[in-house]
């Protein structure tokens, strides 16, 4: 059963790594965390069920039939969720074919790597199953509880569409990189893998817009444009919406022909991914013959020279353009709005500015780290004869200019119809946008630039930091928006809610004066020896 | 130390070489004690003496996304070298440690040993007065270690400063002018070759035989 080199023991070892890693994930790699994390995952989980109980309370009172409208609603949800797990398993399916970790070991080894890989698939389902039942179990569960057990079955819902998903992703990423080669597909699958996590509801999104005018995707949902463009409601497009509702048989088959597709995609893929991870290896060692552009050799001052460092590396940096372009997708619904009420009243600007406020917070505190925590040449940077608080204004101002160019354009066209709303927005940015930077400033680490995807484990505090803080901005734009001074109360709060992180940040107990911003000898020297 | 001075920090792992070197870069702060960079007090100002330092780390502190000449023009921005000088300066750097093919392309796929000669060429694109390094040989085939080495012996014979620890103890005995042993934080043996061998009392020992026998009458001491 145990046998090495079986498809067991191969399932073993990947759930321990997945397990260590997942562990690693949540607790920033630092050990003697797991009673924070068991509360903390305790604590989520009964605030999500108390969410799904606010939100399910009234529904249940009503009569949920399986008619075309809620069959409608059900499937957009389906849909929703599996366009966000596609989106994780896109990702997964690229970190199969690049990271090379225990790769090469098991490469070079006589297993059959076949079982290896249809195990990693079969792990790609797991997780991606297990983190949407993160959000959806506890709806699933308050619906059970208040509606009966059949609605168990969604959770055969998820693992089914987890299912599906998976084996969407993998014939997707193989066919992007069988056709433009393992350079290009891992920047590609993690564009495809943003787009697709954004597309469908900011496609939602436009359609409610465009159809009726609003932003309720579920007035959109339940207009007869919709009833009279889908299919009978015997079909079986909506069986996955029926197994979401309680039927079990329609459950049965849907499980069944996800499983089927999955099986399938696994045989026919797995003997051929040893090769595709081969070939994806011999790129990234193949000599790197991508020439920067020839500009004349000129050497600026320490400021601008920084500046113009960190610029280049940002716009270089492909995983900063993939997160970059989920931020811009965003953008698109307010955007067409914004050109759809150009001459509509200023009510619209409550939607638009609280949005690009919020964008600009999340955009900022990206980039902040990337400049500040993702320094790849720490030592340079400090050995320089430059005053730490100049190298740390100048990554700010790196930042700042990114957002500039970003938003700008958004705000020249408020301004055309509404100059007032437009100078809300801009300061609402700049004060969300300064807020992250300072947040990712005062919480700042050393780490690499390519764990980006993870920055968010190194500290919970900063994550929540920027996240609420932009949401206050966000609000305070809204506010001012719409005309009251209360926006200068929620400002006040968010001002507030900076000085209370930046007393908790560790950056207050480092301070001192400029030239002394460095850690002791003795401190350095304790460090080691633990490590030793 | 003087101009024109290489100068070998030598000591068992953990013995401090790398936080004193460090803390002379001003990446460490010391607890207590003074640090002079030819008449400059690093710690009462760290900015001027950093002017006059050029560090390299074993690890090479390069952008993956910069080129080698992009490279070296970001650091002579943070030096504020001249252009027309800092520009000859790296052309010359380039071709030296034979970067030239390559000059142009981002540094993301470069070998280690491309990477350490990159960084060595931002360590010396300022001209320092000092150079410290830390392991500058660890992971280079023979010919880029031979390389380094040359362009280092020609920076000494141009009147610099270099600081220097390394575990392979020939190239220190056949490059060190002087020679310091450092044993859990304290330098213990200080001089020439020559001074070394008399303080052991073995006229013909290899450096390999006086470091050991230091270090070793150190550790039965302590």
């Amino acid at each position: 059963m145990n046998k090495p080199g079986t498809l067991v023991w191969f399932a073993r070892h990947e759930l321990r790594l997945t397990w260590r890693d997942g562990i690693s994930m949540m607790t920033a790699g630092r050990p003697g965390r797991g009673w924070k994390l068991a509360l903390g995952l305790t604590t989520f989980i009964l605030c999500m069920h108390a969410v799904a109980f606010y939100a399910l309370r009234r529904a249940t009172a009503l009569a949920i039939e399986r008619d075309l409208p809620t069959l409608i609603a059900v499937t957009c949800t389906i849909l929703l969720s599996a366009a966000a797990m596609l989106s994780q398993a896109i990702e997964s399916v690229t970190r199969i074919f690049y990271t090379r970790s225990d790769l090469e070991l098991i490469l070079s080894s006589p297993a059959r790597t076949e079982r290896l890989f249809a195990i990693r698939m079969a792990t790609i389902v797991l997780s991606v199953g297990v983190m949407s039942l993160f959000l959806l179990g506890p709806f699933i569960d308050v619906l059970a509880w208040l509606r009966g057990p059949r609605w168990l079955g969604g959770y055969g819902v998820v693992f089914a569409v987890s299912l599906t998903v998976t084996a969407a992703a993998i014939v997707s990423t193989v066919a992007l990189f069988r056709t433009i080669g393992p350079k290009r597909t891992r920047l590609a699958a993690q564009i495809a893998a943003a787009l697709v996590g954004g597309a469908f509801i900011v496609g939602l999104q436009l359609a409610a817009m465009f159809s009726t005018g609003t932003m309720s995707r579920f007035a959109f949902l339940r207009s007869r444009i919709v009833e009279g463009h889908v299919p009978n409601i015997n079909s079986t497009f909506w069986w996955p919406a029926r197994s979401a509702l309680g039927d079990l048989s329609a459950l049965g088959a849907v499980f069944i022909t996800s499983l089927a597709l999955f099986l399938l995609v696994a045989a026919y893929y797995a003997p051929r991914f040893a090769g595709y991870t081969i070939e994806a290896s011999s790129i990234s060692r193949r000599r790197n013959s991508r020439k920067a552009v020839r500009l004349p050799f000129r050497v600026r001052n320490a400021f601008a020279a920084l500046r113009h460092k960190e610029m280049l590396l940002l716009l270089r940096d492909p995983w900063l353009m993939s997160q970059s372009l989920i931020q811009l997708v965003y953008l698109i619904p307010p955007a067409f709005l914004l050109a759809k009420s150009f001459s509509l009243s200023g009510r619209v600007a409550v939607i638009l500015v609280p949005v690009l406020i919020m964008a600009a917070g999340q955009l900022a505190g990206g980039l902040a780290w990337l400049t500040i925590s993702g320094e790849e040449a720490k030592d340079l940077v400090q050995t320089a004869p430059v005053l730490q608080s100049r190298v740390l204004q100048a990554k700010i101002e790196a930042v700042m200019e990114c957002i500039l160019v970003v938003f700008c354009p958004f705000v020249i066209s408020l301004a055309l119809f509404s100059p007032a709303q437009a100078i809300i927005a801009a300061s609402g940015i700049a004060a969300s946008s300064v807020s992250s930077a300072m947040i990712q400033l005062w919480f700042r680490s050393q780490a690499k630039r390519s764990h980006f995807r993870r920055r968010h484990t190194s500290s919970r505090i900063a994550t929540f930091a920027e996240a609420f803080s932009s949401i206050v901005w966000a609000a305070a734009g809204a506010v001012a928006a719409s005309g009251s001074w209360m926006a200068l109360t929620i400002a006040v709060a968010a001002i507030g809610i900076l000085a209370l992180v930046r007393l908790v940040s560790p950056a207050r107990e480092n301070e001192g004066p400029p030239n002394r911003q460095v850690v002791s000898a003795s401190a350095c020297q304790q460090e080691f020896r633990s490590d030793v | 130390m003087s101009p024109g001075e290489f100068y070998m920090l030598l000591g068992p792992n953990g013995a401090g070489k790398t936080t004193t070197l460090r803390m002379i870069s001003g990446l460490l702060r010391p607890d207590e004690g003074t640090i002079s960079v030819f008449g400059i007090d690093a710690i009462a100002d760290p900015v001027a003496a950093k002017r006059i330092i050029g560090w390299l780390s074993d690890e090479p502190m390069i952008y993956d996304k910069l080129s080698p000449t992009e490279y070296l023009e970001f650091v002579s921005g943070l030096w504020s070298a001249k252009t027309d000088i800092a520009e000859r300066r790296a052309r010359d750097l380039i071709a030296w440690l034979g970067l030239e093919k390559h000059a142009h392309e981002r540094c993301e796929h470069f070998s280690r040993g491309m990477r350490q000669k990159v960084a060595l060429a931002g360590a010396l694109v300022h001209e320092p007065k000092l150079i410290i390094l830390d392991e500058p040989l660890t992971g280079l085939d023979a010919g880029s270690a031979r390389l380094v080495k040359d362009v280092l012996l020609e920076r000494v014979r141009a009147g610099c400063a270099i600081i220097m620890t390394t575990h392979i103890l020939e190239i220190a005995e056949r490059m060190g002018d002087r020679i310091g042993v450092i044993s859990d934080g304290q330098l213990i043996a200080e001089g020439s070759l020559l001074q070394l061998r008399n303080r052991v009392g073995s006229g013909d020992a290899t450096l390999e035989e006086l470091f050991l026998a230091i270090v070793g009458q150190d550790t039965t001491t302590s």
